[in-house]
């Protein structure tokens, strides 16, 4: 069944393998000493290693073309599973409700720990979305998004310093904040395209971790502000338990309510103008489309939902410093959303989950926990470049017949 | 005045550095159109890799310029295997995928390759054999331009001039530009687009390595982590530039390179990060493309 | 299909309802639940690591003898690396274990964003290494400990060090703009600025991670002082001697505990000698303190790590209080860490009304032959 050339290639990429770690698996020396050690075991497990999992890879590629060859000959019907559910209501709201019925009881049957990891992935789901509409949907490139995540955070956190204002009031001025920053930096910005977008919007989600990191006197510095208060209940005084189980349910209200704004969005005018502004700009305005203001509504839209999770992060955290804002937050979201399946809801919930609870749940592999985040984030790229769930673009057709003669034409 | 041409050395060195590691960014960028995230990395590794062979050639008692050329090829070659390996493995199997999946893979590959560094090696710092040694007829000017400043301007200058020659005359850099040009058309005359490409990431990953090694001798230490910011600072070079373009990436490291120095010098070294990004935000907005990049022009 | 929807929306009201009443289980055990909380890995993991060990070879020590009142000590280990946002779920799965007192967390952000969980579940927690003086200072923690002085202390001992015996006049004062080396190096230049003795002529701070000093060092030189306070952790410090030395600055570098670490010698090599660095006060003489090495020395085959010491001293302490205090009541708990005094490897020491060791201090160190020796 394995033939013997690809043996042989497997032990080629084995012996291709054991050179290429060489130094760094194989040498260690310690320059205070001066001793070399030579660590000759891993060599082998390396190569051993790369040997099965290169036969591995050989077996699943050989097993997805041959499959990919049968499918050919049926298209009609081999529309992914997945996707016939979400078409269909009939399988939908029956699904998403029990979801929802399972994300509502999620804090009793599960410990306050699980609870509170779980809000945090629910919190990269509503960011994730709100990424999908400026990446997924309209297609602008966005390396800096945790700039309008730092900045609802920080709203609340000196707006409640200062002014003593709650969580519900500054929740809308978190994200209106973040909206009109999204606006500021989206004007300078949109004459450029792809990846000089992407590498400015990298620069401003620095710059805006810079100066908070710099300006003491208006964010405290790299020290951070403690002590924000959790969010309040007409003035209940809330236990610890109850403080989580509570900010679950404000986040899984917001995540139902993100979904809903968004699926209406891409179903709208505006949604569709995204859309046609990402296959093609030029063709885009011959239309008639706005292109200035469509890319700002986008660009503002997205950073909104950032604002508002921000708000929870520091109402959740209790305390905000610069550090929690880094590239690699934004390379986290992006990841959610392109690993998800770009432009499609479902995909993104599906990608935060994993990306999230993953390293979580990664915590048995320990030290090793990072280097299969990295690798995972590879291979899943490599066997499904178009995400989890790729969305299928709403398409109209002319029915002249039911689907079940055009099955047996 | 002192000052001032203190600050530009400095400049100058620190833009030198950015340099080799933006020649790579921007040699991949012009033929796939691929943001490599993991060159950084790839340069981290050749930094590893020297300072592994440079320790034990230098225990086992080799003479110090021999130990510079051994430590300095092993770089280049391993980083190049590197390369090639990340090619092979991450990207190629992407070129036909959606324009964000490779983006993705290389961010994967960037975290696994860190990792891999940190596990197999160690999370501390170490310390770096001081391979460039202090030159004594360079003493008397050595308060603003030190030995290792001149070795690595020097051979950055070496570098860009050789591989502008490769690109400009030889028969595999004639195949480059024309599939930077046009892949599809580049097939139809005959080039064989995958080792072009292949042949792409070997020569920016021995540049990254060559980076690697005059870095970490002139800064003295080295860890899993160093490629991070080097490969952000690099990338903005490379963009500022106009990405794609080999004169850019040089233009835009050294402008990079002055406009931090000054900031830090005149300014405050708070601020030196905001400036080198502001300045790139000023110059898209005028130039879209950055300073040499090619205007893009579409046709519908 | 109208109905049936009801009928589902009904149901899960009710599921709903019925989830919101059940209580929250609370875990009662018969041991004591040491939980010990910080980075264990990520970069930060060599100032967690050590802690860990030392916890675990005082919780054996303490099960040896057949542990506190009749009970036994069971280690919860939790990694945070260093992260504020994480250190909130390790807190919480710590909590929700059921832990009784906490050592931990390693880094002061952690641990602010942590200790509000803690003291609402009514936990005590002890700090080897969390310096951030508002942790004690502000009030808002009575349920915080630390077996280390706070960032001002040490930046005192820095600036008298500096003016009285260096004698510097003109002090450049830089910082890595980190939690840590930023707040330090604020305290040093207020206090240089109390004194009237020196004037600060730079403050500012360096990118971590940069690929080049060139420049501060030469705006160091140019704005002529005659000594750098550096704020901040090792490998930039190191990077900062080096570039010195190649630009030929020749000026006192004094800096704080995050430097004062055999890490920085190795790697900053002959570039090292002559530096400065303050860290906890010398304990070589303590034979509490040799003897907590020696064990681990011998159970881990190798020197311990950062905050080792502050760690073993603070594991000892708060399984000292709970034994006096015969339960884990945190009031009890508290009463008796202020109240008896314990041998430690820093020094007999019993804790202030505000959470600080008294009797732990810092101590100014130079390197000298590649070694940190005490200054007298």
């Amino acid at each position: 069944m394995f033939p013997v050339k690809e043996l042989k290639r497997s032990l080629l990429i084995s012996i291709w393998f054991a050179f290429l770690t060489f130094p760094i698996m194989v040498i260690k020396v310690d320059a205070i000493e001066r001793t070399v050690a030579y660590r000759w075991d891993n060599m082998f497990f390396v190569a051993f290693g790369s040997f099965v999992i290169s036969i591995l890879a050989k077996v699943f590629i050989l097993r997805k073309e041959r499959r990919a060859g049968l499918k050919k000959v049926k298209k009609e019907i081999a529309e992914p599973f997945v996707q016939r559910i979400l078409r269909e209501p009939r399988f939908l709201y029956p699904l998403s409700l029990a979801v929802l019925v399972f994300a509502l009881v999620f804090p009793s049957i599960f410990s306050t720990y699980q609870t509170n990891i779980m809000t945090t992935a629910l919190m990269y789901v509503v960011l994730g979305l709100g990424l999908n509409i400026v990446v997924g949907v309209a297609g602008l490139l966005d390396l800096g998004y945790v700039a309008f995540y730092a900045v609802g955070a920080y709203s609340y956190a000196l707006l409640n310093l200062h002014f003593d204002m709650g969580f519900w009031a500054v929740l809308p001025i978190g994200g209106l904040f973040a909206a009109f920053l999204g606006v500021l930096l989206g004007f300078p910005v949109l004459r450029l395209r792809g990846d000089y977008l992407a590498i400015v919007t990298l620069g401003f989600g620095e710059i805006i971790r810079l100066v908070l990191e710099n300006w003491n006197a208006f964010s405290q510095g790299p020290s951070g502000i403690a002590n924000i208060p959790r969010p309040g209940f007409f003035g209940m005084q809330m236990s610890f338990e109850s403080g989580i189980t509570y900010i679950y349910y404000i986040v899984v209200a917001l995540v139902v309510f993100t979904i809903f704004v968004v699926n209406r969005l891409q179903n709208s005018r505006l949604g569709r103008a995204w859309l046609a502004l990402r296959e093609d700009e030029i063709a885009c305005q011959a239309m008639g489309i706005d292109k200035t203001k469509t890319k700002l509504i986008a660009f503002s839209l997205g950073a909104f939902w950032a604002g508002l999770v921000g708000v929870i992060f520091a109402a959740k955290t209790t305390f905000v410093n610069p550090a929690s804002f880094t590239f690699l937050e934004s390379a986290i979201i992006l990841s959610i959303v392109v690993l998800g399946g770009m432009g499609s809801i479902v995909g993104v919930i599906c990608g935060a989950l994993i990306l999230i609870l993953m390293p979580e749940y990664l915590r048995a592999l320990s030290e090793y926990r990072m280097l299969a985040f990295g690798g995972i984030l590879v291979v899943m790229m490599v066997f499904k470049p178009d995400g989890i769930i790729s969305n299928v673009r709403r398409s109209y057709r002319f029915k002249k017949q039911s689907p079940k003669q055009v099955n047996e034409s | 005045m002192d000052y001032f041409i203190e600050l530009f050395f400095g400049g100058l060195t620190r833009g030198s550095i950015y340099a080799l590691i933006a020649l790579g960014y921007t040699m991949v960028y012009g033929i796939i159109g691929l943001i490599n995230f993991a060159h950084g990395e790839i340069y981290m590794i050749g930094a590893f890799t020297s300072f592994i062979v440079a320790t034990v050639l230098s225990i086992y008692g080799f003479p110090l310029l021999a130990i510079v050329v051994i430590a300095g090829l092993a770089a280049a070659v391993w980083s190049s295997a590197y390369g090639f390996t990340v090619e092979k493995l991450a990207y190629r199997p992407l070129r036909k995928a959606p324009r964000l999946a490779p983006l993705i893979s290389a961010i994967g590959m960037s975290i696994f390759l860190q990792n891999y560094v940190l596990l197999a090696q160690t999370s501390d710092f170490l310390p770096f054999p001081e391979l460039i040694p202090e030159f004594a007829f360079m003493e008397p000017v050595a308060h603003v331009v030190g030995s290792s400043d001149l070795v690595i301007l020097i051979t950055t200058t070496l570098v860009m001039v050789s591989l502008t020659c490769l690109i400009k005359f030889t028969k595999i850099g004639k195949a480059m530009r024309a599939t930077a040009q046009d892949k599809t058309m580049a097939v139809l005359v005959g080039i064989n687009v995958d080792r072009v490409i292949s042949a792409t990431f070997i020569i920016g990953s021995a540049l990254a390595a060559i980076g690697g090694l005059l870095i970490a001798s002139h800064i003295g230490q080295i860890n899993f982590y160093i490629g991070f910011i080097a490969g952000i600072k690099a990338f903005t070079a490379a963009v500022l530039g106009g990405i794609g373009s080999i004169p850019g990436a040089v233009l835009g490291s050294l402008v990079l390179g002055l406009t931090e120095s000054f900031a830090t010098g005149y300014v405050s070294s708070d601020y030196e990060d905001v400036f080198a990004f502001s300045l790139l935000v000023l110059i898209l907005i005028f130039k879209p493309s950055g300073l040499l990049g090619k205007a893009e022009t579409k046709k519908v | 299909m109208q109905a049936g929807l009801k009928m589902k929306m009904f149901s899960a009201a009710i599921v709903f309802g019925f989830a919101m009443t059940i209580p929250v289980i609370g875990t009662a055990g018969d041991t004591i639940k040491l939980g010990v909380a910080g980075a264990q890995s990520g970069d930060l993991a060599s100032y967690g690591l050590p802690t860990v060990k030392a916890a675990e070879l005082v919780v054996a020590q303490y099960n040896a003898k057949g542990g506190i009142n009749g009970k036994m000590v069971e280690l919860l280990i939790e990694d945070d690396v260093c992260k504020p946002e994480v250190a909130t779920n390790t807190a919480t799965k710590l909590v929700t274990d059921g832990v009784d007192v906490v050592l931990g967390h390693i880094c002061s952000g952690a641990t602010k964003a942590a200790l509000p969980i803690y003291k609402e579940a009514g936990i005590v927690l002890m700090s080897p290494s969390a310096t951030n003086p508002d942790l004690t200072q502000s009030g808002d923690y009575p349920n915080f400990f630390r077996t280390i002085a706070s960032d001002d202390a040490q930046a005192k001992t820095e600036v008298e060090f500096a003016i009285n015996t260096i004698g510097a006049k003109k002090i450049a004062v830089v910082h890595d703009k980190g939690d840590y080396g930023k707040g330090l190096a604020e305290f040093a230049k207020k206090f240089i600025e109390e004194s009237g003795k020196a004037e600060v002529v730079l403050f500012e701070g360096v990118t971590p991670g940069a690929v080049d000093y060139t420049a501060i060092v030469q705006k160091i030189k140019r704005k002529g002082a005659d000594a750098v306070i550096f704020g901040g952790y090792h490998p930039e410090a190191s990077k900062i001697v080096s570039m010195m030395k190649k630009k030929r600055l020749k000026i006192t570098f004094i800096s704080d505990d995050g430097v004062k670490d055999d890490t920085f010698i190795k790697v900053a090599g002959k570039n090292a000698e002559g530096v400065y660095a303050s860290g906890p006060q010398d304990n070589s003489a303590n034979p509490i303190s040799v003897a907590a090495i020696e064990a681990h020395k011998k159970t881990y085959n190798e020197d311990p790590g950062a905050f080792y010491e502050n760690a073993y001293s603070a594991a000892l302490a708060l399984l000292n209080a709970v034994e006096k205090a015969g339960s884990t009541d945190m009031a009890a708990v508290i009463k008796a860490l202020q109240t008896e005094t314990v041998e430690t490897p820093v020094g007999s020491i019993h804790f202030d009304e505000r959470g600080d060791a008294v009797g732990v201090g810092f101590a100014m160190y130079q390197v000298v032959n590649g070694k940190y020796v005490p200054v007298k």
